[in-house]
């Protein structure tokens, strides 16, 4: 809502200044946006008319003038306006002005040609963006007056970014009656005086779209003058409130929808045929816009008919071929109720949004039609002369909304507010704000206008009541309600914990939008239980991201490209998958690539590999305490390197992958052999074993080594089990210390070094207690692994 | 006599200029060994009548005694020395760079989601969670949204083909966690949110913390309060602060809250400062209670919701939205 200042002070008394004006409003609830000064700095800017003009004799695009200011002398100016001709008024800063845009006007030569002042377009005054030409004023402007007295300025535009359920702020009228609350001062809103009926034009109204258009008044204007221009007064108001002037009849029913709130609609009554008939669309139905668009429509729509066709899509635009044009001479006059649920997504369905759509689902007073429908006709015949008809009603009243009348409970009030208002003070309140206040038992009873749809219970009440006492006048103070203590598990390990372990261990915290490409994710082979927006920004952020990786891979390749070779990166979010409702999972994703350790000087550098990101994925599970849950297996999707890739599980479920990328996929990235990743759920990794303390063994552990020679698929976990199978509750512990394949070992063969650390709970150890647990070992791994001692 | 004396003499002069161990340890082998100086003098006793035997064995003793001593003092000296020569050929650079010193760090984003869960969490305020990808119901329905209402204008939402979306704010988590719970409540509940707008101060996806406190005390004041509190815990000093009055479907009276901002390094008109909008707030709407089996009538509460990326920004000096998104190492090693 914009809208011109020196329009609402003449319609309230507002005992402050701009600044406070502003201030006031924001801490209403009526925030201020944007407020601009229009028109400050024009003393020396007068109206002058040009009364002679030649072609300048050195310039093509310039003229020089000879200007009636009002002294009685005329003066020379040289002008390059386009528009500059005999005959017109327009602004003359006079030498000695400075304007608002900084320039001082001095007499000077353009070419070698006097020039005693300067013509001024819109722009250069400050009033307006327009400045393609002079400032054309109206041909009556009195010659010599002061540019800012004839136009009334200075003045500020001010927009308001109004809340939905403030409608009635809509119309300045509205917005007088809380400023006036807010001031405790009065509005001076005139009553509205009923136009002359001069003619007998009439046609009838037919209501049948029940309680969607509960009241419809319409009146016939005869015989305006097509060719009468806007007057200068309501143009400039238009313009400062943001609407463009377009012609008389318009601008008329937009300057009384910005006063009142009402929008009003003006046919060509000739283009109509029998009566006005209101009534839902059919399915298919089509109407040309007045922006020319062709509208579809469907029975959720509210029609403006007549007896043979579609007129205008109610509460939202009217229709071309009924418009008013420049042959119109006589018009219809619609000022209308449509109900908020009848307007609200109408406009939107038809991709458009306008200012009658926005006021009506938002909802309008409904009492205003018959007062709009008045102040247009008055306005009008005014401005265009005509005969007015009478006016036409049709309505519903058991459709029309009832003032509601509301309980405020003097506990309730402070109860939620926290603060006692004086009783005198809510009543002041809401009889400023238009409301009617009976004495309740409990406290209030409050009959809102018909202004006031926002209205409706207890609670809007309270609001209205805080909003004018002020919040800053609500004190401070701490809750000291009840508390109930939450409960932390200790079996499961903190999120921000994990994070900054992640960090601790050398890994950066990325965020990633949530948006994939569905090209990136065909080319890591991810096509399967997708989740597409219906109406993504763009191609590059239309699928939820099935799996972190592509993103933060993506990211990887960003600081790649900018000199980063060792990037360690980690995310933390939920990753998508279809289904009902759609599968969330919050995982934990990692990419590293470069060297292993950040360069150094005292260590041989080594790029990264699959045992270093599994090192990373040995330490979280550790954490958790149980890792003989957790399990490595070498089957893994298409986008990991076959032979340098784990899947992960945990009890035996998926839980996640690690791996070097396949060499394709790193290829087709650009990326090198160094990229390596992790994927895991993260709840998994949170699991942490709630200890149970055991007793400290009393007796030493005995160490004895082994070296078994074993095929290649024989994993070490296989191997874990076996021995510990075997050995039983003995083996404490089963240490890998080394690893040797090539030259003495047989090819699909390795060697395998392995310490077992042996203990008993109830004495030490002999020698021959210890051999007997290393045999044993042994052929448990001859009979299952294929395994043979190694000499 | 006079021979062991002498020689006495002579060894204890040997042992000073001795300047290896090695030497140390010949020259007591030689004094002290077997076949040592001393050890032949005391073997020589045994010829001697008994009365000359004592008193030539205690002068004998004596002179082993005191070259036992010279050789351990000696000792220490040249071990100390060898000592000092081992250290000072093993001293290092101390000021080269440790190994594996290096460590990542959190995203700004946690970072700050972080530090004001914490702050409500020291309020009693339990940490809640909700889905992403939500349905119309608990988005906006039952946050006192109606279907085409204006106020759902505000939020540019994103679909999915079957009538879900992502959340476009936080407050759902409010819904789901007042369902099947009494008061009293007093939740927190960060998380990612979506709206379909996408410029240099809009991201499609950002970061809210919604909080709710239901009971059966608590009223705007302490919303005031409440907000004033945690204002000043995060940012660490007091800010000039005004509650506006506004409009959110599921409370009232509801409010945003403006701090008074001062930039760095600019001096404008107001001297450098500004109100700068960082919370939405208000009563929860009876009807929000109400549709979460909530008596409205014993319980009152408060709701707010604050954006994650604003306070970040604020407190870490962050001047683009975007830079949280890029991931940049340059850019997130500034908060390790």
């Amino acid at each position: 809502m914009k809208f011109s200042e020196n329009w609402l002070r003449e319609l309230v008394e507002i005992k402050a200044d701009r600044a406070a004006l502003a201030h006031a409003l924001t801490m209403a609830g009526l925030e201020v946006e944007e407020l601009t000064v229009l028109g400050e700095g024009l003393a020396g800017v007068v109206v002058a008319e040009i009364v002679a003009a030649e072609k300048h004799p050195e310039a093509d695009r310039l003229q020089v003038c000879k200007v009636d200011a009002g002294q009685g002398e005329f003066l020379q100016i040289v002008c390059g306006a386009p528009n500059a001709r005999v005959g017109i008024k327009v602004p003359l800063a006079m030498v000695g002005a400075s304007l608002p845009g900084g320039m001082s006007i001095k007499a000077a030569k353009l070419r070698g040609v006097e020039s005693f002042g300067m013509l001024c377009s819109s722009k250069e005054l400050g009033i307006d963006a327009d400045a393609s030409g002079l400032l054309e004023l109206p041909l009556d402007a009195p010659v010599g007056q002061s540019l800012a007295e004839y136009l009334g300025l200075p003045d500020a535009s001010i927009e308001l970014k109004l809340t939905p359920n403030r409608p009635d702020c809509l119309g300045l009228v509205g917005l007088a009656h809380d400023v006036a609350a807010l001031f405790g001062s009065a509005v001076k809103v005139p009553a509205q005086a009923a136009a002359a009926v001069t003619s007998e034009a009439h046609r009838g109204i037919r209501l049948e779209a029940g309680k969607d258009a509960p009241r419809y008044l319409g009146r016939i204007v005869e015989g305006i003058d097509p060719a009468a221009r806007t007057p200068l007064w309501l143009a400039e108001r238009l313009r400062r409130s943001g609407l463009r002037p377009i012609s008389a009849v318009v601008d008329i029913t937009n300057y009384v929808m910005l006063e009142l709130g009402q929008p009003l609609h003006a046919f060509d009554n000739d283009t109509l045929e029998g009566d006005i008939v209101v009534r839902h669309a059919h399915a298919g139905e089509t109407l040309k816009l007045l922006d020319g668009s062709a509208a579809k429509l469907d029975a959720g729509f509210v029609l403006i008919a007549d007896e043979h066709k579609a007129l205008a899509v109610a509460g939202v635009m009217g229709g071309y071929d009924s418009r008013v044009t420049d042959g119109t001479r006589n018009i219809f006059l619609e000022s209308a109720h449509f109900a908020p649920a009848a307007i609200m997504g109408r406009a939107r369905k038809l991709g458009m949004h306008t200012d009658a759509s926005h006021r009506f689902e938002r909802g309008v007073d409904p009492e205003l039609p018959r007062r709009a429908l008045e102040r247009a006709t008055e306005l009008l015949l005014s401005i265009a002369g005509g005969h007015a008809g009478p006016v036409l009603v049709a309505e519903n009243l058991a459709d029309l909304p009832k003032p509601a009348t509301v309980v405020l409970r003097r506990t309730r009030l402070k109860r939620v507010l926290g603060v006692d208002v004086a009783d005198a003070e809510v009543a002041r309140i809401f009889t400023a704000l238009g409301m009617q206040v009976e004495v309740h038992a409990e406290g209030w009873q409050i009959t809102a206008p018909s202004s006031r749809f926002d209205i409706e219970r207890e609670e809007d009440l309270i609001e209205e009541v805080a909003r004018i006492f002020g919040y800053d006048n609500i004190p401070t103070h701490s809750p000291a309600g009840a508390l109930a203590l939450a409960i932390e598990p200790e079996a499961r390990i903190n999120e921000l914990a994990l994070r900054e372990q992640l960090a601790a261990r050398g890994y950066y915290e990325a965020v990633n939008l949530s948006f994939v490409p569905a090209e990136l994710l065909a080319r890591w082979g991810f096509t399967e239980r997708l989740v597409p927006l219906a109406n993504p920004l763009s191609a590059d952020l239309a699928i939820m991201r099935p799996s972190l990786l592509p993103g933060l891979i993506e990211a990887l390749r960003h600081n790649r490209a900018r000199q980063q070779e060792r990037v360690r990166l980690f995310e933390v979010a939920r990753v998508f998958a279809a289904g009902d409702p759609p599968v969330e999972t919050p995982s934990l994703a990692i990419v590293a690539c470069g060297n292993a350790r950040g360069e150094q000087w005292g260590e041989p550098s080594r790029q990264l590999d699959f045992h270093d990101l599994k090192g990373d994925l040995d330490a979280l599970i550790a954490w958790g305490g149980e890792p003989q849950r957790w399990s490595v297996h070498a089957d893994v999707p298409g986008w990991l390197h076959p032979g340098r890739g784990a899947r992960v599980t945990r009890d035996g479920a998926t839980v996640g992958y690690l791996g070097a990328l396949h060499p394709q996929l790193a290829k087709a990235l650009d990326l090198g052999a160094d990229v390596h990743v992790l994927e895991l759920a993260l709840e998994p990794l949170l699991a942490r074993r709630l200890p149970l303390a055991q007793p400290v063994p009393r007796f030493p552990a005995v160490r004895r080594d082994i070296a078994m020679d074993l095929p290649e698929e024989i994993s070490w976990s296989q191997i874990e089990q076996t021995v510990r199978g075997s050995v039983g509750a003995r083996l404490q512990e089963l240490r890998l210390f080394d690893r040797y394949s090539g030259k003495g070992v047989e090819a699909g063969r390795k060697s395998l070094a392995m310490g077992l650390i042996l203990q008993d709970a109830s004495r030490t150890l002999t020698d021959d207690d210890a051999d007997r647990c290393v045999r044993e070992a042994i052929a448990a791994l001859e009979r299952t692994c294929k395994a043979k001692l190694r000499g | 006599m006079d021979d062991l004396d002498s020689r006495a003499a002579q060894a204890l002069a040997e042992i000073d200029r001795a300047d290896t161990l090695e030497a140390l340890d010949a020259l007591r082998v030689s004094l002290l060994g077997k076949s040592g100086i001393v050890t032949a003098a005391l073997r020589a006793l045994g010829a001697l009548a008994p009365d000359e035997r004592k008193a030539r064995g205690a002068e004998v003793n004596k002179v082993k005694d005191r070259l036992a001593d010279a050789l351990t003092a000696r000792k220490q000296v040249l071990e100390q020395a060898e000592l000092d020569r081992r250290l000072a050929s093993e001293k290092l650079d101390i000021s080269l760079p440790g190994r594996d010193g290096e460590r990542g760090g959190i995203h700004p984003i946690t970072r700050a989601l972080e530090r004001i869960s914490a702050i409500f969490a020291r309020l009693g305020y339990q940490r809640a969670d909700g889905p992403e990808i939500e349905d119309d119901w608990h988005n906006f329905e039952a946050l006192n949204f109606p279907p085409h209402h204006p106020a759902r204008a505000m939020h540019d939402t994103f679909y999915f083909g079957d009538g879900r979306l992502l959340r476009t704010h936080t407050s759902p988590v409010q819904i789901r966690s007042m369902k099947g719970r009494q008061p009293p409540i007093r939740i927190i509940a960060p998380g990612k949110v979506y709206r379909s707008d996408s410029d240099q101060t809009h991201s499609p996806m950002f970061h809210q913390i919604e909080g709710l406190l239901v009971d059966e005390t608590s009223s705007f004041a302490d919303l005031k309060g409440t907000l004033a509190e945690f204002i000043r815990a995060f940012f660490e000093r007091d800010f000039e602060m005004r509650f506006r009055p506004s409009y959110f479907p599921f409370t009232e009276p509801s409010a945003e809250v403006d701090i008074r901002w001062t930039e760095p390094d600019q001096s404008g008109s107001d001297g450098g400062t500004r109100w700068l909008e960082v919370l939405g707030c208000g009563m929860v709407h009876p009807t929000v209670l109400a549709n979460c089996g909530i008596d409205p009538e014993r319980y009152t509460g408060f709701a707010f919701g604050l954006g994650v990326e604003r306070f970040a920004m604020l407190r870490y000096g962050v001047s683009d939205l975007r830079a949280f998104f890029e991931n940049d190492l340059r850019f997130l090693k500034q908060f390790a």
